[in-house]
């Protein structure tokens, strides 16, 4: 197993299903930055395994809740899956909320909160050995700051209609001269709209290659405890980067259903 | 700090005077792999060196007007985390645009 390989090598037939899902799937074109890349179907497998690993806490949390009845409002005595997933639910609020307020904490924190599980959980799972972080490539980084910036210009079209547009040209008054600056700064404002994607995406792959790299290298030198300080770190990274992440949309998000107060 | 800004001059004189050596040398047209391929492999690390130098300032002096600000109020430090770490990740989004262009032009060396 070299440094790249993964459990799923050794279930039968997985190789197989990669090749044959190469030719419908594989990418040929190559522009610009984007190189032809080897194709693979590991760190789908991964995340697929990630999410599973979600769904089956969130269903234990459920279950917990259900079984204590009203005794759920206090808080859990002991470590279980519910008092993580309690703790990080309140963690993740509580940032929510200083980056945009109570009342749009409450209403976004499904859909950044998951954002936050998932990264973190694929994160962290890198650090078993004999698996790889589903977010230390581009293709899946890619898939979710896309969402983040659908999700943005949906609901900021969504809060303020045809106005949203406003936004994009500096909320300038019709009588001001600055008016002629308004080509300008929409291009500009537009350009750094679809640069935040590319991204948001490219920093956390750079993060979770870095951090499995150096592990990694640290692991061929020496197998033992060497690399647990590393992988310590890595638990860091992983908590930082999945925090940035939910962070930047948070922030995105908040700014794109703003109401400017004059 | 001074001491950095005492020695940019240098460095980047020195890293004309690298480059207008390898232009000359290239000229020769002795290279194996051409002026092209060596000015693009120049590039893309300065690309990405630059603006990692730039950002470890940036990021350098935010962090440690946070830590001041934890330091004079301990009791802050949770009201200042969440926008350090915002403001880090805005100025690390500026080194990761170099690091786009030097993949740019990184994949076409030897295209």
């Amino acid at each position: 197993m070299g440094p790249h390989g993964t459990w799923f090598d050794f279930i039968p037939g997985f190789k197989g299903l990669e090749g044959q899902l190469h030719g419908p799937l594989a990418r040929t074109w190559t522009w610009q930055s984007l190189q032809a890349t080897h194709f693979e179907i590991t760190h789908m497998a991964i995340a697929l395994l990630v999410v599973l690993l979600i769904a089956a806490g969130a269903a234990a949390y459920a279950s917990s809740v259900r079984r204590l009845g009203d005794e759920a409002i206090l808080p859990p005595a002991k470590l279980g899956t519910r008092a993580i997933f309690e703790g990080l639910a309140d963690m993740v609020f509580g940032l929510l909320e200083g980056v945009m307020g109570a009342k749009n904490a409450r209403k976004y924190l499904p859909f950044l909160g998951s954002f936050f599980v998932f990264i973190l959980f694929a994160n962290l799972i890198s650090l078993i050995p004999g698996f790889r972080a589903p977010t230390d490539t581009l293709k899946t980084n890619f898939g979710l700051a896309v969402v983040v910036f659908l999700a943005t210009h949906v609901l900021g079209f969504k809060e303020h209609g045809v106005h949203y547009l406003e936004q994009f040209t500096g909320h300038l008054p019709l009588k001001s001269p600055l008016i002629i600056l308004v080509p300008l700064m929409f291009v500009i404002e537009v350009i750094s709209h679809f640069i935040r994607p590319v991204i948001l995406s490219i920093r956390l792959m750079a993060n979770m290659f870095a951090d499995h790299a150096v592990v990694s290298v640290f692991f061929g030198l020496v197998p033992l405890i060497v690399p647990v300080p590393l992988m310590l770190l890595g638990v860091f990274v992983s908590f930082v980067q999945a925090l940035v992440f939910t962070l930047l949309s948070a922030t995105y998000i908040s700014l794109a259903v703003a109401h400017e107060e004059h | 700090m001074s001491r950095i800004f005492k020695l940019l001059p240098a460095a980047f004189t020195g890293a004309i005077l690298f480059l207008a050596s390898t232009a000359a040398f290239a000229a020769d047209g002795t290279g194996g792999g051409g002026s092209r391929e060596l000015g693009l492999a120049i590039g893309a690390g300065l690309a990405v060196g630059l603006a990692a130098l730039g950002g470890g300032l940036g990021q350098g002096r935010s962090a440690s007007a946070a830590l001041e600000g934890i330091a004079r109020n301990p009791q802050a430090s949770g009201k200042i985390f969440t926008p350090m770490i915002i403001a880090l990740a805005l100025t690390e989004s500026l080194v990761l645009l170099g690091f786009l262009i030097a993949n740019g032009l990184s994949g076409k060396i030897g295209g």
